[in-house]
């Protein structure tokens, strides 16, 4: 039948026989193999964490700043406070009057008297009607400046700021030496040399760059600056060029004019921003009008239509209303309950359905919440859609069962020893309990609260059922006043059409993040500070 | 089934016997043991006989298991732990770089004090070894060392007719044998026993007593045990160990007989411990 | 007088009321008990603290507890008796209508400036509104004191040296500390009794077979109620979130277990749990913005491949794919730390022996210990895949909203949770097979996971006994 196992005393001792080397051999590599696997493992989960965070705090980065335009002017009585009453609230509701004013000014640098509708819309397009309102609320604030001449700054319309963030379009500046205008006029085309001899090469260069990286029918453009005025580049040989007046000073360059092209990759029919819209920021830019400020609007402003306006402030508000309420019901319903659960209750089949219900509640979906809000809270109680007050009360719900377990687990660490000790001097059950167990057992519930908390904090898709998507332009001050939460802003703002939503609601993802990393911080401390071992 | 008996004898062959006494399977020297900065073993030497029982006794926490996992090197699963000094079998340092702990535990099995059968049926719990050492070429010749393994170890007439059932299946006495049995089916040539009886009841105490006894013939064992009737029972030699010390080692019998130091008088008359 | 109540901010008020009536009966029953005890020949049996206590329990409990119950119902009573008085014409609107007809009243009369409309019936309405609130408010405020002074004068009648006050106090603290804990029952009651209900609604109007086994989802609009390719949109992006997470999260389970060096360990942990931390409307963010993206280009670089036939894949703008990816990443962690737990469970005693006869490390993880802890790693899979099943912000921002049966990945499907936002978000009836229709789907989202969870929690309780 089957031999022994061989004998395998070498006579040298040596642990190392040809058949096991052998078979080692391939036993380590699959031991190696496998850890590898491990590593990669991590490394994937690492990775996939670090991409997320950069993704988002590259698309933060740029909301975190914008570009505002200054400007100096008169503000003039009969048009900011037509009424003549300098109350603060007409001037305030006034925002035509100050669109106005801005609109003169833009107006008398840039347009011709006989400019028609279109062209004023577009150079009106560069900010949005309500980007005056800081001013007009700045002007009731202090109705004495009324008829003075005053300095103020107005964001840029979102598509403005994201050009000249970058964005927009992609694009290459080349620079051309010197030009000299031989024949034309403005009305109709300029033709100018180059003096450079590969000036024309390099745009026609850099526009067939594009080409070749673009898609089908997209034609790239080339805009030509010659000292204060703007052209677009029609035909292009090596040392000449014909170009059309696009905006800026309406007088003939004269020879030799320092020029440079600005070449982008789009057309303006398939851009945000037309030709005439870059010509003027552009000048305002050079005439150091256009500065980038940090974004304090992110902050301090309710949400909005427009990205260049929308802050998040009330949002923060009515997160931390909501979280307000949820507190006042999770903690310390949850704490009773563990409490009760942990040290009280008798052991029978009542108390093993509501542990096993606890643990069930634990893992039941969020949305689910939202649901039960809607049916019994909303359509039930008859509780008002959209207000922290409902919101609370769901995320409380949905929260109660972390607080529970966390509480019970802490309350499970102190030892038997002291409620003996308690009872054994003649303590009842009950001082046992809150007067040794429970703050022998607060940091960990405390800990479980705040985490608890935190997920709370981060929960959206029940607040989406119970109406708290609404737009809220105002800050809220009670739990009953109609407002949203900030990862139900994220989650709205993530659906804007328009471009410079994208990294608006990056930078409200980190100030939820920011919340996030405060209330962990905490815990953390916490835990560190009281942890104690038994 | 007759293959087997005749293993059994040949295996054991007179020429055999005569050699073991003089013979010295592992030589332990200088061994200091470190828990981080603790230090559980103090420079203890011991070389220790093929085809014997030695067995380490000492009150607990005197550093036994420690020395005992050692000789297979399972320290080394033990992040914290550090072995400084020379540990030698069959003349080649097992400590060495170019030894692998991996073959070298093919060759010291282990036995634990809580039976600890793999969450798998019993022939596979045999089998286990085997099969990654690669000591078996095809099913057939596996079959056989399962059965000689359960054999030897004096569990074969128990279990022969469920080698599918579980292991966790088998009373505390029974799978203990079984993680003899499964100890022996890689043929090692030393065996560790880390206080093989401890949880289980007298009778089943008594029935791997017998077994020990059997193996010492045809392997080197070392037991770690807590009781001294045990000691005297089944062991040849004895180590006495107190505060991670070696205080003495010797013939068992002189041991409880005759002992040298106070110490170990003290301890087996049951002064402390 | 009404009308001053209907404006009156009460909820401070009726607090300080409250605390107040607390303060002055603890005293009340204090002093009262020291008068008794310094009377009598015996001891008292309580501290006077506890006689206060008492007292004051008897006091504000009541009265507290009509308060919340007027909290509760108060104003859906004061507006149903609205409603009851306003004519037939506006009565007969729809309720959804209705309901927002009374929330502009109730938020007309909410302003304490409010000039008139231009409306006359709805200025009386108003009217009539604030009137009614201040009448319910009078009418709880009369009941709450009243049952607080009952209750005071009954408990100080009580106080005596053999009065057992504290134990009294105690009964009282218990059955609040059940209360509360009968409150996670009550949330799973009223979970499935209005999931279960509204259910029912729909299901009178729709067939259960025709909406479990219909193919056709088309709520929106029609009136195409047929559930099985948000099934299979729920399956599918679950599917693809375990084929991430699942190997992951287990391989770094078992590495961060068995080989990683503690201080690895302390970093990496961490990290993972970081993952856990994110809130999933920010994952949801990065699916749509990173990820789809990025799954879109790729299925358009394969369809480019000249072996591939054309328009293989759909290549959407939103997919289960990256969805399901994104998913995936998220509950990785979740995977990985209930693993953690479940291989930690498994005694050292095993892989010593495992060791013991030469095994190497990894031949020891598969072998020993992943076999002894596959109940508690299945378990882990189970919670893991009724996660995914629930989650909604990432399928809502990212897996898309056509309802279609497709094996395709970077189509764009939807799933249960995505349907049941689209339907519940914004103004909603709640009498529309659309609205009901919500939450047939979600009780059958609420049924599939306390299943999986059910069976989970089991397994793993039955693993822990075994190792314990």
């Amino acid at each position: 039948m089957s031999s022994p196992a061989p004998p395998n005393a070498s006579p040298q001792g040596s642990f190392i026989t040809e058949e096991a080397l052998k078979r080692l051999k391939t036993r380590h590599a699959a031991e190696r193999r496998f850890k590898l696997y491990g590593q990669v493992a991590i490394g994937i989960a690492v990775v996939a964490l670090v991409t997320l965070l950069i993704s988002i705090f590259g698309q933060a980065s740029s909301a975190f700043s914008r570009h505002v335009l200054t400007f100096d002017t008169t503000l003039e009585a009969a048009q900011v406070d037509p009424s003549g009453t300098r109350d603060p609230g007409a001037i305030e509701r006034n925002v035509s009057g100050f669109n106005l004013l801005l609109q003169d000014e833009l107006a008398a640098q840039f347009l011709p008297e006989d400019a028609d509708r279109n062209l004023q819309r577009e150079l009106y397009g560069m900010f949005t009607r309500l980007a005056v309102l800081p001013i007009a609320r700045e002007t009731a604030d202090r109705p004495e400046t009324v008829g003075t001449r005053q300095s103020f700054s107005v964001a840029l319309a979102d598509d403005i700021d994201l050009y000249l963030k970058g964005g927009v379009s992609n694009r290459t500046q080349v620079k051309l030496g010197a030009i000299t205008p031989v024949s034309g006029s403005l009305e109709d085309t300029v033709v100018v040399e180059f003096g450079r001899d590969t000036a024309g090469a390099d745009i026609a260069n850099a526009i067939e760059r594009f080409r070749a990286q673009g898609a089908g029918d997209n034609e790239p453009t080339a805009l030509i600056q010659m000292g204060q005025t703007w052209f677009r580049a029609t035909d292009i040989t090596d040392t000449t060029a014909s170009l059309a007046y696009v905006a800026g000073a309406r007088t003939m360059p004269g020879a030799d004019t320092q020029g440079a092209a600005l070449v982008l990759e789009q057309g303006q029919e398939n851009r945000t921003v037309t030709d005439r819209q870059l010509a003027w920021t552009m000048l305002l830019k050079d005439q150091g009008r256009i500065k980038s400020v940090l974004n304090t609007s992110l902050f301090t402003n309710s949400d909005s239509t427009y990205p260049e306006l929308a802050g998040t402030a009330a949002a923060i508000v009515g997160s931390l209303l909501t979280m307000m309420v949820t507190a006042l019901l999770a903690i310390p319903v949850g704490i009773f309950a563990a409490v009760y659960l942990e040290e009280f209750a008798p052991k029978n089949r009542m108390t093993d359905l509501i542990e096993v219900n606890i643990n069930n509640l634990a893992a039941v979906p969020s949305i689910v919440f939202g649901l039960l809000g809607a049916a019994v809270f909303i359509n039930f109680m008859g509780l008002p859609r959209s207000v922290p007050l409902v919101g609370g009360l769901v995320l409380g719900l949905l929260v109660l069962p972390t607080v529970i377990i966390a509480s019970r687990a802490a309350l499970k660490s102190v030892p038997p020893s002291i409620r003996d000790a308690a009872l054994g001097v003649g303590a009842s059950k009950t001082q046992s309990v809150f007067h040794h167990v429970l703050p022998l057992a607060a940091p960990g519930i405390l800990t479980g609260a705040i985490i608890g908390m935190a997920r709370a904090i981060g929960e959206t898709a029940p607040l989406l059922l119970i109406g708290m998507v609404a737009f809220v332009a105002e800050v809220p001050d009670s739990p009953t006043d109609e407002s949203t939460v900030l990862p139900v802003l994220i989650y709205k703002w993530s659906t804007g059409a328009e471009r410079a939503w994208e990294p608006q609601t990056a930078a409200a993802i980190i100030v939820l993040l920011v919340f996030l990393v405060l209330m962990n911080l905490f815990a953390i401390i916490l835990r560190r500070r009281f942890e104690r071992r038994w | 089934m007759d293959g087997n008996v005749e293993d059994f004898t040949e295996t054991t062959t007179p020429r055999q016997a005569e050699n073991m006494a003089e013979m010295i399977k592992v030589d332990c020297r200088n061994i200091d043991v470190f828990y981080d900065d603790k230090q559980a073993i103090f420079d203890v030497s011991l070389p220790i006989q093929d085809r014997a029982v030695t067995s380490l006794i000492g009150p607990s926490g005197c550093g036994k298991s420690t020395f005992l996992r050692c000789i297979n090197r399972m320290n080394d699963t033990i992040e914290i732990a550090k072995v400084r000094g020379k540990i030698y079998m069959d003349g080649a340092d097992i400590n060495d770089h170019s030894i692998d702990p991996v073959l070298l535990r093919s060759r010291v099995g282990m036995v634990f004090q809580k039976p600890n059968p793999f969450p798998k049926s019993i022939y596979d719990n045999i089998a286990y070894g085997p099969r990654i050492h690669g000591l078996a070429a095809g099913k057939h010749e596996l079959d056989g060392i399962v059965e000689s393994a359960l054999i030897k170890a004096g569990l074969w007439d128990e279990v022969k007719d469920r080698l599918t059932a579980p292991g966790t299946s088998l009373s505390g006495g029974q799978q203990q044998r079984l993680c003899i049995a499964r100890a022996i089916a890689v043929s090692p040539e030393v065996i560790l026993m880390d206080e093989p009886c401890s949880a289980l009841d007298p009778i089943a105490t008594a029935r791997i007593e017998e077994l020990i006894d059997e193996l010492r013939e045809r392997y080197c064992i070392v037991i770690v045990t807590h009781s001294m009737q045990q000691a005297a029972r089944v062991s040849q030699r004895t180590a006495f160990f107190h505060l991670g010390k070696l205080v003495e080692y010797g013939d068992t019998e002189r041991i409880f007989t005759n002992p040298e130091d106070s110490r170990t008088q003290d301890y087996i008359t049951g002064r402390f411990g | 007088m009404l009308e001053t109540f209907g404006h009156l901010p009460v909820a401070w008020l009726l607090f300080a009321v409250l605390a107040a009536a607390g303060f002055v009966s603890f005293f009340a029953g204090r002093t009262e008990a020291v008068l008794v005890g310094r009377g009598a020949s015996e001891r008292l049996n309580s501290q006077p603290n506890y006689h206060g206590y008492f007292v004051a329990m008897a006091t504000v409990g009541p009265a507290a507890l009509i308060l919340v119950l007027y909290g509760l119902f108060g104003e859906s009573i004061v507006r149903a008796e609205l409603a009851n008085e306003l004519p037939q014409r506006i009565r007969d609107l729809g309720s959804l209508e209705l309901g927002q007809y009374l929330d502009r009243i109730a938020e007309h009369a909410a302003r304490s400036d409010a000039s008139s409309t231009g409306n006359a019936l709805f200025d009386a309405a108003s009217a009539r509104y604030t009137d009614l609130l201040g009448l319910s408010r009078i009418i709880a405020l009369v009941l709450a004191l009243s049952a607080a002074a009952l209750g005071f004068f009954f408990a100080k009648r009580r106080l005596s040296t053999q009065f057992r006050a504290r134990a009294r106090v105690e009964d009282g603290i218990k059955i609040m500390l059940f209360l509360c804990a009968a409150i996670a029952i009550a949330t799973t009651i009223g979970i499935v009794a209005s999931l279960f209900f509204e259910a029912l609604r729909f299901f009178s109007r729709v067939p259960v077979l025709s909406f479990l086994f219909g193919t056709e989802w088309n709520a929106q609009t029609g009136a195409d109620f047929g559930a099985i390719p948000l099934f299979f949109g729920t399956f599918m992006i679950a599917a693809l979130a375990m084929l991430v997470a699942a190997p992951i999260g287990l391989l770094s389970a078992i590495y961060l277990s068995e080989y990683a060096s503690p201080r690895f360990r302390g970093i990496v942990k961490p990290i993972l749990e970081l993952l856990a931390g994110i809130p999933t409307v920010v994952y949801g963010f990065f699916a749509l913005q990173f990820v789809a993206p990025l799954v879109r280009n790729i299925a358009t670089w394969i369809n480019g491949l000249p072996v591939v036939p054309d328009g293989l894949l759909a290549a959407q703008p939103t997919s289960a794919l990256a969805a399901g990816i994104v998913m995936g990443i998220m509950i990785i962690p979740f995977v990985s730390s209930l693993s953690d737990d479940v291989i930690n469970a498994v005694p050292q005693t095993l892989r010593d022996g495992a060791y013991a006869i030469g095994a190497t490390k990894s031949e020891t993880v598969k072998q020993v210990v992943m076999p002894a802890a596959l109940p508690g790693v299945i378990a882990a899979l189970l919670l893991a895949v009724s996660r995914a099943i629930g989650e909604t912000m990432i399928v809502v921002m990212a897996a898309g909203q056509r309802a279609q049966i497709t094996p395709d990945p970077t189509a764009d499907l939807t799933t249960i949770t995505v349907q049941i936002v689209a339907l519940l978000t914004g103004d909603t009836e709640f009498d529309s097979a659309k609205t009901l229709s919500a939450f047939a789907l979600g009780f059958v989202l609420f049924i599939v996971t306390l299943v999986f969870n059910l069976i989970a929690l089991r397994v793993v309780q039955k693993y822990r006994e075994k190792y314990e």
